[in-house]
Protein backbone atom coordinates (compact mmCIF):
# COMPACT_ATOMS: atom_id res chain seq x y z
CA UNK A 1 0.00 0.00 0.00
CA UNK A 2 1.69 3.00 -1.29
CA UNK A 3 -1.36 5.67 -0.34
CA UNK A 4 -1.32 6.12 3.20
CA UNK A 5 -4.45 8.93 3.06
CA UNK A 6 -7.59 8.16 4.85
CA UNK A 7 -9.26 4.91 3.86
CA UNK A 8 -12.48 3.03 4.26
CA UNK A 9 -13.00 0.67 7.29
CA UNK A 10 -11.36 -2.80 6.38
CA UNK A 11 -13.22 -5.60 5.12
CA UNK A 12 -13.11 -9.53 4.86
CA UNK A 13 -10.03 -10.34 2.16
CA UNK A 14 -9.52 -13.89 0.79
CA UNK A 15 -5.79 -14.37 2.44
CA UNK A 16 -6.95 -12.72 5.73
CA UNK A 17 -7.01 -15.31 9.01
CA UNK A 18 -10.41 -16.20 10.23
CA UNK A 19 -12.18 -17.86 12.54
CA UNK A 20 -14.97 -17.97 15.21
CA UNK A 21 -18.57 -17.94 13.85
CA UNK A 22 -18.98 -17.09 10.40
CA UNK A 23 -22.42 -16.33 11.39
CA UNK A 24 -21.41 -13.48 13.41
CA UNK A 25 -20.54 -9.55 12.89
CA UNK A 26 -17.25 -9.65 11.16
CA UNK A 27 -14.33 -7.85 13.49
CA UNK A 28 -11.22 -6.92 11.80
CA UNK A 29 -8.44 -7.33 14.65
CA UNK A 30 -5.30 -5.62 14.33
CA UNK A 31 -3.03 -6.38 16.62
CA UNK A 32 0.79 -7.26 17.49
CA UNK A 33 1.86 -9.98 19.58
CA UNK A 34 4.14 -7.95 21.82
CA UNK A 35 1.07 -6.28 23.50
CA UNK A 36 -0.53 -6.93 27.00
CA UNK A 37 -3.76 -5.20 26.05
CA UNK A 38 -4.20 -7.10 22.66
CA UNK A 39 -3.08 -10.46 24.45
CA UNK A 40 -6.40 -9.58 26.35
CA UNK A 41 -8.75 -8.90 23.43
CA UNK A 42 -7.10 -11.95 21.80
CA UNK A 43 -8.39 -13.49 24.83
CA UNK A 44 -12.08 -12.15 25.19
CA UNK A 45 -12.75 -12.47 21.39
CA UNK A 46 -11.47 -16.24 21.26
CA UNK A 47 -14.11 -17.03 24.06
CA UNK A 48 -16.68 -15.21 22.95
CA UNK A 49 -16.47 -16.90 19.88
CA UNK A 50 -16.38 -13.84 17.81
CA UNK A 51 -16.24 -14.14 13.87
CA UNK A 52 -12.54 -12.47 13.68
CA UNK A 53 -9.99 -11.90 11.03
CA UNK A 54 -6.86 -11.13 12.41
CA UNK A 55 -4.42 -8.77 11.18
CA UNK A 56 -0.89 -7.58 11.92
CA UNK A 57 -0.01 -3.81 13.42
CA UNK A 58 3.24 -4.52 14.42
CA UNK A 59 5.45 -1.16 14.92
CA UNK A 60 8.81 -1.13 15.10
CA UNK A 61 8.94 1.33 17.82
CA UNK A 62 6.83 -0.46 20.17
CA UNK A 63 8.94 -3.32 20.47
CA UNK A 64 11.64 -4.87 18.88
CA UNK A 65 10.24 -8.33 18.97
CA UNK A 66 6.68 -6.93 17.27
CA UNK A 67 7.99 -7.95 13.90
CA UNK A 68 9.50 -10.69 14.30
CA UNK A 69 6.74 -12.42 16.06
CA UNK A 70 4.08 -11.48 13.41
CA UNK A 71 6.58 -12.61 10.76
CA UNK A 72 6.69 -15.96 12.50
CA UNK A 73 2.97 -16.37 12.80
CA UNK A 74 2.95 -15.42 8.81
CA UNK A 75 5.39 -18.85 8.91
CA UNK A 76 3.47 -21.04 10.74
CA UNK A 77 0.38 -19.66 8.92
CA UNK A 78 2.54 -21.14 5.47
CA UNK A 79 2.11 -24.61 7.50
CA UNK A 80 -1.29 -24.40 8.29
CA UNK A 81 -1.13 -23.13 11.95
CA UNK A 82 -1.68 -19.41 12.53
CA UNK A 83 -4.01 -19.47 15.01
CA UNK A 84 -2.21 -22.58 16.82
CA UNK A 85 0.39 -20.05 16.98
CA UNK A 86 -1.24 -17.28 17.65
CA UNK A 87 -2.32 -18.90 20.25
CA UNK A 88 0.64 -19.84 21.81
CA UNK A 89 2.17 -16.86 21.33
CA UNK A 90 -0.67 -14.66 23.79
CA UNK A 91 -0.28 -17.51 25.80
CA UNK A 92 3.21 -16.52 27.09
CA UNK A 93 3.91 -13.08 26.15
CA UNK A 94 7.42 -13.56 28.46
CA UNK A 95 8.67 -15.95 25.88
CA UNK A 96 9.17 -14.14 22.52
CA UNK A 97 12.46 -14.55 21.37
CA UNK A 98 13.77 -16.80 18.58
CA UNK A 99 14.20 -20.27 20.53
CA UNK A 100 11.14 -19.94 22.22
CA UNK A 101 9.29 -19.62 18.94
CA UNK A 102 11.22 -22.45 17.35
CA UNK A 103 10.04 -24.06 20.46
CA UNK A 104 6.27 -23.27 19.63
CA UNK A 105 6.96 -24.30 16.18
CA UNK A 106 8.33 -27.76 17.55
CA UNK A 107 5.13 -28.22 19.88
CA UNK A 108 2.99 -27.72 16.82
CA UNK A 109 4.99 -30.03 14.49
CA UNK A 110 6.01 -27.61 12.25
CA UNK A 111 8.89 -27.96 9.64
CA UNK A 112 11.20 -26.20 11.57
CA UNK A 113 13.61 -25.41 8.63
CA UNK A 114 10.46 -24.07 6.56
CA UNK A 115 9.59 -22.26 9.23
CA UNK A 116 13.07 -20.55 9.52
CA UNK A 117 13.11 -19.96 5.86
CA UNK A 118 9.40 -18.59 5.76
CA UNK A 119 9.73 -16.57 8.46
CA UNK A 120 12.52 -14.30 7.13
CA UNK A 121 10.85 -13.92 3.73
CA UNK A 122 10.08 -10.89 1.74
CA UNK A 123 6.69 -11.98 1.25
CA UNK A 124 6.11 -12.77 4.59
CA UNK A 125 7.41 -9.39 5.66
CA UNK A 126 5.51 -7.49 2.65
CA UNK A 127 2.20 -9.08 4.29
CA UNK A 128 3.33 -8.13 7.97
CA UNK A 129 4.24 -4.33 6.40
CA UNK A 130 0.91 -4.45 3.90
CA UNK A 131 -1.88 -5.14 7.38
CA UNK A 132 0.14 -2.52 9.48
CA UNK A 133 0.04 0.16 6.89
CA UNK A 134 -3.45 -0.70 6.03
CA UNK A 135 -4.40 -0.34 9.76
CA UNK A 136 -2.68 3.21 9.56
CA UNK A 137 -4.29 3.92 6.91
CA UNK A 138 -7.68 3.47 8.04
CA UNK A 139 -7.14 5.39 11.08
CA UNK A 140 -5.34 2.81 13.32
CA UNK A 141 -3.59 5.09 16.65
CA UNK A 142 -3.04 2.27 19.10
CA UNK A 143 -2.85 -1.74 19.52
CA UNK A 144 -5.49 -3.28 19.56
CA UNK A 145 -7.62 -1.58 16.91
CA UNK A 146 -11.33 -3.35 16.18
CA UNK A 147 -13.14 -2.73 13.04
CA UNK A 148 -16.42 -4.19 12.97
CA UNK A 149 -19.91 -2.81 11.89
CA UNK A 150 -18.04 0.09 9.85
CA UNK A 151 -17.02 1.44 13.10
CA UNK A 152 -13.51 1.46 15.00
CA UNK A 153 -12.71 0.19 18.58
CA UNK A 154 -9.45 1.22 19.89
CA UNK A 155 -8.27 -0.72 22.85
CA UNK A 156 -9.66 -4.28 24.71
CA UNK A 157 -12.99 -4.84 23.64
CA UNK A 158 -15.60 -4.74 27.06
CA UNK A 159 -18.62 -6.94 27.47
CA UNK A 160 -20.65 -3.97 25.81
CA UNK A 161 -19.19 -3.78 23.24
CA UNK A 162 -19.10 -7.46 22.14
CA UNK A 163 -22.96 -6.98 23.16
CA UNK A 164 -23.32 -4.42 20.46
CA UNK A 165 -21.94 -7.09 18.03
CA UNK A 166 -24.23 -9.43 19.20
CA UNK A 167 -21.96 -11.52 21.17
CA UNK A 168 -22.11 -13.04 24.67
CA UNK A 169 -19.15 -11.62 27.00
CA UNK A 170 -17.74 -14.95 28.59
CA UNK A 171 -15.55 -13.32 31.47
CA UNK A 172 -18.07 -10.77 32.31
CA UNK A 173 -16.63 -9.40 35.33
CA UNK A 174 -19.44 -8.91 38.04
CA UNK A 175 -20.13 -5.82 39.28
CA UNK A 176 -19.08 -4.46 42.75
CA UNK A 177 -21.69 -2.73 43.82
CA UNK B 1 -7.70 29.37 21.75
CA UNK B 2 -8.14 28.53 17.91
CA UNK B 3 -5.49 26.69 15.86
CA UNK B 4 -3.62 28.84 13.53
CA UNK B 5 -5.32 28.65 10.24
CA UNK B 6 -4.31 27.58 6.22
CA UNK B 7 -3.59 30.63 4.63
CA UNK B 8 -1.89 32.30 7.40
CA UNK B 9 1.50 33.43 7.89
CA UNK B 10 3.62 31.13 10.57
CA UNK B 11 4.40 33.64 13.78
CA UNK B 12 7.34 34.61 14.70
CA UNK B 13 8.44 32.05 17.32
CA UNK B 14 11.23 30.51 18.97
CA UNK B 15 11.99 26.69 20.04
CA UNK B 16 14.65 24.75 21.15
CA UNK B 17 16.23 21.51 19.30
CA UNK B 18 18.05 18.99 21.21
CA UNK B 19 21.08 20.67 21.00
CA UNK B 20 20.06 23.85 22.29
CA UNK B 21 20.15 25.92 19.14
CA UNK B 22 17.14 27.91 18.53
CA UNK B 23 14.30 26.86 15.75
CA UNK B 24 12.42 29.52 14.25
CA UNK B 25 10.33 30.69 11.77
CA UNK B 26 13.33 31.17 9.61
CA UNK B 27 14.09 27.48 10.20
CA UNK B 28 10.76 27.11 8.36
CA UNK B 29 11.64 28.53 5.06
CA UNK B 30 12.49 26.20 1.80
CA UNK B 31 10.73 23.09 2.80
CA UNK B 32 7.21 21.53 4.12
CA UNK B 33 7.39 21.17 7.68
CA UNK B 34 4.68 18.95 9.83
CA UNK B 35 4.66 20.40 13.57
CA UNK B 36 2.94 17.74 15.87
CA UNK B 37 2.14 19.31 19.16
CA UNK B 38 1.59 16.93 22.31
CA UNK B 39 1.50 16.97 25.91
CA UNK B 40 3.81 15.30 27.52
CA UNK B 41 6.97 12.94 27.15
CA UNK B 42 6.11 9.62 28.34
CA UNK B 43 2.35 9.53 28.52
CA UNK B 44 0.60 6.65 27.04
CA UNK B 45 -1.30 8.67 24.01
CA UNK B 46 1.99 10.74 22.80
CA UNK B 47 3.69 7.24 23.22
CA UNK B 48 1.47 5.85 20.97
CA UNK B 49 1.52 8.83 18.53
CA UNK B 50 5.30 8.88 17.91
CA UNK B 51 5.21 4.61 17.19
CA UNK B 52 2.88 5.79 14.68
CA UNK B 53 4.29 8.30 13.32
CA UNK B 54 7.95 7.12 13.29
CA UNK B 55 6.71 3.65 11.26
CA UNK B 56 5.85 5.60 8.37
CA UNK B 57 8.44 8.14 8.72
CA UNK B 58 10.04 7.36 5.42
CA UNK B 59 6.51 8.05 3.59
CA UNK B 60 6.66 11.67 5.19
CA UNK B 61 10.40 12.14 4.13
CA UNK B 62 9.22 11.06 0.75
CA UNK B 63 6.69 13.47 -0.16
CA UNK B 64 9.37 16.01 1.14
CA UNK B 65 7.99 16.75 4.64
CA UNK B 66 10.12 17.25 7.72
CA UNK B 67 8.08 15.79 10.89
CA UNK B 68 8.95 17.31 14.72
CA UNK B 69 7.45 17.15 17.77
CA UNK B 70 6.69 19.99 20.22
CA UNK B 71 5.85 19.91 23.87
CA UNK B 72 6.48 21.95 26.85
CA UNK B 73 8.93 19.50 28.03
CA UNK B 74 12.52 20.37 28.98
CA UNK B 75 14.98 19.38 25.85
CA UNK B 76 16.47 16.37 27.99
CA UNK B 77 12.92 14.95 28.61
CA UNK B 78 12.29 15.06 24.92
CA UNK B 79 15.22 13.26 23.42
CA UNK B 80 15.11 10.43 26.45
CA UNK B 81 11.40 10.31 25.11
CA UNK B 82 12.41 9.86 21.66
CA UNK B 83 15.66 7.52 22.67
CA UNK B 84 13.22 5.59 24.65
CA UNK B 85 10.97 4.47 22.14
CA UNK B 86 13.87 4.41 18.91
CA UNK B 87 11.77 7.40 17.34
CA UNK B 88 14.17 9.43 15.26
CA UNK B 89 11.65 12.34 14.90
CA UNK B 90 13.43 15.42 16.05
CA UNK B 91 12.14 17.19 19.24
CA UNK B 92 11.74 20.98 19.62
CA UNK B 93 11.25 22.29 23.12
CA UNK B 94 8.57 24.99 24.10
CA UNK B 95 10.41 24.57 27.96
CA UNK B 96 11.11 28.13 28.26
CA UNK B 97 8.99 30.75 28.24
CA UNK B 98 7.00 28.05 28.69
CA UNK B 99 4.53 27.38 25.74
CA UNK B 100 5.00 30.67 24.32
CA UNK B 101 5.24 29.35 20.85
CA UNK B 102 2.22 26.91 20.88
CA UNK B 103 0.48 29.83 22.19
CA UNK B 104 1.62 31.64 19.28
CA UNK B 105 -0.11 28.40 17.14
CA UNK B 106 -2.60 28.60 18.85
CA UNK B 107 -1.54 25.12 20.24
CA UNK B 108 -1.58 25.24 24.10
CA UNK B 109 -4.23 23.87 26.64
CA UNK B 110 -4.42 26.59 29.29
CA UNK B 111 -6.49 24.22 31.75
CA UNK B 112 -3.32 21.94 32.01
CA UNK B 113 -0.78 23.90 30.83
CA UNK B 114 0.04 21.99 28.02
CA UNK B 115 0.72 21.96 24.36
CA UNK B 116 -2.86 20.57 22.99
CA UNK B 117 -2.80 17.65 20.88
CA UNK B 118 -2.42 19.54 17.45
CA UNK B 119 -0.65 19.64 13.69
CA UNK B 120 0.70 22.26 11.57
CA UNK B 121 2.10 21.86 8.12
CA UNK B 122 3.76 24.71 6.61
CA UNK B 123 4.83 25.02 3.29
CA UNK B 124 8.28 26.41 1.77
CA UNK B 125 6.80 29.95 2.10
CA UNK B 126 6.01 29.44 5.64
CA UNK B 127 2.42 29.77 5.01
CA UNK B 128 0.39 27.24 6.63
CA UNK B 129 -1.51 24.91 4.37
CA UNK B 130 -3.51 22.91 6.76
CA UNK B 131 -3.71 22.44 10.61
CA UNK B 132 -5.72 20.10 13.05
CA UNK B 133 -6.73 20.44 16.56
CA UNK B 134 -8.60 17.65 18.66
CA UNK B 135 -11.32 18.33 21.27
CA UNK B 136 -9.13 17.50 24.04
CA UNK B 137 -5.64 16.21 24.07
CA UNK B 138 -6.84 12.96 24.55
CA UNK B 139 -7.50 12.52 20.96
CA UNK B 140 -4.79 10.78 18.80
CA UNK B 141 -4.69 11.87 15.36
CA UNK B 142 -3.88 8.97 12.93
CA UNK B 143 -0.69 9.04 10.67
CA UNK B 144 -3.57 9.14 7.89
CA UNK B 145 -4.61 12.54 8.57
CA UNK B 146 -1.18 14.17 8.16
CA UNK B 147 -1.16 12.05 4.89
CA UNK B 148 -4.56 13.61 3.94
CA UNK B 149 -3.22 17.22 5.56
CA UNK B 150 -0.34 16.72 3.02
CA UNK B 151 -2.30 16.34 0.27
CA UNK B 152 -4.85 18.98 0.89
CA UNK B 153 -1.77 21.77 0.85
CA UNK B 154 -0.41 20.58 -2.53
CA UNK B 155 -3.73 20.94 -4.10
Amino acid sequence: MKDLRSAAPPTLREDDHVRGDPGGELVVFYADFTCPRCAVAHDRLTAAGAHVAFRHMALRAKDERALPTACAAEAAAAQGAFWAFADALYADQGHLDDPHLWARARALGLDIDGFDRDRRSPPVAARVQRDTRAALAAGATTTPMLFAGGAVHPGVPDGDYLARLGYDDPVRIPKTS
Amino acid sequence: MSIIAPGEGAPEFTLKTDQGEPFTREDLAGGTTVLVFYPAAFSSVCTDQFQIYQEVLEDFTGQGATLYGVSCDQSDSQTAFAQSLGVTIGMLSDFEPKGRASRAFGAYFEPTGVSTRALVITGPDQVVTWSWIGEHPGVLPGANLIFDGLSAGAA
